[in-house]
């Protein structure tokens, strides 16, 4: 192996043994990164720095944390009072859970956007799609905790999901609960794996970074980088980006956390959990509002819950269903409408999710319902055959796009600004 | 320009001058220093006795069913308080005693605030064992008063460390007579 580029000779020693220093080099500091990602591109390392975050304030809340059902409630709410700075870890916890999803999901629409999910990154996006659903069952089981009105009936409800499944529903939800019901089995297992998953997670991701650090990352014109003059040295340049950024969302976060940390909670929560009594009108927390509007909109047992699983898996076969051969929507006209549509058909799941399941809001429901499964299933594949996108520039550093794109190597069109 | 910079400041060569941007990028590690640090220290602190804990700190006693002789252990921070009546003759033991031939010297008297009543933590200031002692039967060392069996102390009437390898007399916890026979500990 050939000498490596260290001065300081403790670093060269163990770098020469075991080469991490150049491992971290490599992948942090010289990683050839596209010159011209923009600040959507800060999401993913946001969402690493939320997961740290709940981790570590996940470890410090279980030291005063009791999963027993006749303690749980009030050992939560001594942390609240009793225990040092206990407030300010739980809250930042609790809203963290909320903006590690509101960081994932404008990443997750980043990828649909510049189509981060094709070849050669489909691995890539398929890894993010599964850390998409340990977020979701982490989350789930970790409202469980607090025992409150919600926990015990959110449990009930999620967990009674898998009892739609023929023949071993019923033995699936007992085996899941420990018991005959949601009970004191079911919050120490949930507690317990509401300890392990966020490892997983961590695993995911580096799986994730593994895939990503293989082609690099994708950029907003969606093409291929081609060769140096098109990149940059991952430091110093984004990681600065990145630390602006993160000081941003950090602001943002601090806001929420001192300022409204009830915000996004549901007040019920504060009701200790009490199995003879259902709250009149149960949520889940807001990141699964668009799910949920997805179970209620099928008014059947099992096809309520396939279509709600179905609308993650749809996720898992994107970069099958979308064949397009261009990557970013800036190049593909009628894809460009359908992805907003998109998005505000999810925005308004999301809306659908938390309004009671009467009157329209059924009618609108099950037709935003369909329109989600409809663009994907439907409405991509088809645009990949039938949509003409505009011409490609040749490479990132030809200075041909920002008009109207009319043709390639257009020569006095605006340099961009890097 | 580098010449004329190096003449004007010693002998350091002209990349040495800290420029505008050094500043900056000092200013920005420092900064991000004490937000890492401002974060750090709830995680930390949260470990320190929560604010229940602490005020969990003193119990009460009632020693007028105490006889001489007799003795009581109760718990008061998660440790366990000796309360020991003493008879004359201990009490006259701990007195006599050259207190500046002992290993950590202590006269009885700064002790005790009533000399008939001893207490005392009743943690071996060894390793944290708790002695023997306290009830009828048990050994109590060889100077009348209690005998650790981890690894061999013994303490003397007055609570005192006298053989074996505790570093420190029995530690006397704040207290105070509330009345002649009700006593708060802590």
């Amino acid at each position: 192996m050939s000498e490596n580029q260290f001065t300081n000779p403790v670093i060269k020693w163990i770098d020469h043994r075991l080469p991490v220093f150049t491992f971290m080099r490599h992948e942090t500091h010289e990683y050839p990164t596209p010159k011209n990602l923009n600040y959507f591109w800060n999401f993913g390392s946001l969402a690493g720095i939320a997961l740290v975050v709940m981790i570590v304030t996940g470890i410090t809340l279980s030291m005063s944390y009791t999963a027993h059902v006749d303690y749980a409630f009030d050992s939560v709410e001594r942390i609240m009072r009793d225990v040092n700075h206990g407030w300010l870890l739980r809250y930042i916890h609790m809203n963290g859970a909320s903006f590690f999803f509101i960081v994932v999901f404008i990443h997750i629409f980043r990828g649909l956007y510049y189509g981060s999910y094709k070849a050669p990154r489909e691995l890539l996006w398929i890894l993010g799609v599964v850390i998409l659903l340990l977020m979701m069952a982490t989350a789930f089981m970790g409202y469980v905790l607090p025992w409150g009105q919600m926990s015990f009936w959110g449990a009930t409800v999620i967990t009674n999901l898998f009892s739609a499944i023929p023949l071993v529903g019923e033995s699936i939800v007992s085996w899941l609960w420990g018991g005959f019901s949601v009970d004191n089995p079911t919050l120490n297992r949930f507690f317990s794996l509401h300890f392990l998953l966020p490892f997983v997670i961590v695993g995911v991701v580096v799986l994730h970074l593994f895939a990503l650090h293989r082609f690099g990352s994708n950029n907003p014109l969606g093409i291929d980088t081609k060769g140096p003059q098109d990149t940059l040295p991952f430091h110093p340049y984004y990681t600065i980006k990145d630390f602006f950024g993160l000081s941003v969302f950090l602001t943002i976060f601090a806001a929420a956390v001192f300022f409204f940390p009830n915000f996004m909670g549901h007040p019920d929560n504060y009701i200790p959990a009490n199995a003879l009594q259902t709250p009149a009108h149960i949520v889940p927390e807001w990141y699964f509002l668009p799910f949920y509007a997805i179970l209620r909109a099928v008014p059947d047992k099992l096809g309520g819950v396939l279509a709600m699983f179905g609308a993650i898996a749809v996720l898992f076969v994107l970069p099958w269903l979308d064949r397009s051969p261009v990557r970013s929507g800036r190049f593909r006209p009628v894809f460009k409408i359908f992805f907003w549509l998109l998005l505000a058909d999810c925005v308004l799941l999301g809306y659908i999710g938390a309004k009671p399941p009467e009157g329209m809001y059924v009618i609108v429901g099950r037709l935003a319902t369909i329109w989600y499964f409809v663009h994907f299933l439907i409405i991509l594949p088809v645009l990949s055959v039938v949509e003409t996108p505009r011409p490609l520039p040749q490479s990132i550093s030809s200075p041909v796009f920002g008009g109207s794109g009319s043709m390639t190597g257009a020569a006095a069109a605006p340099k961009e600004k890097v | 320009m580098a010449n004329s910079k190096s003449t004007k400041s010693t002998k350091k060569p002209a990349q040495a001058q800290p420029s505008r941007r050094d500043f900056i990028v000092v200013a920005s590690y420092a900064m991000g220093a004490v937000g890492a640090g401002a974060f750090a220290w709830p995680l930390i602190d949260q470990m320190n006795p929560a604010a229940d804990t602490l005020a969990l700190a003193s119990v009460e006693v009632d020693v007028s069913k105490l006889e001489e002789g007799q003795s009581i252990t109760l718990k008061w921070r998660g440790k366990p308080v000796f309360i020991r009546h003493r008879t004359s003759s201990e009490i006259d033991e701990a007195g006599r005693v050259n207190a500046e031939n002992l290993r950590d010297p202590e006269t009885d008297e700064v002790r005790v605030q009533k000399p008939e009543y001893l207490v005392v933590l009743g943690v071996c200031t060894h390793l944290g064992c708790v002695p023997l002692g306290q009830k009828i039967g048990e050994v109590r060392g060889e100077y009348d008063g209690w005998f650790c069996p981890c690894h061999g102390s013994h303490y003397d009437s007055s609570g005192r460390i006298r053989k074996g390898p505790a570093p420190k007399n029995l530690e006397v916890p704040p207290y105070a007579f509330l009345s002649d026979e009700v006593i708060r500990i802590g």
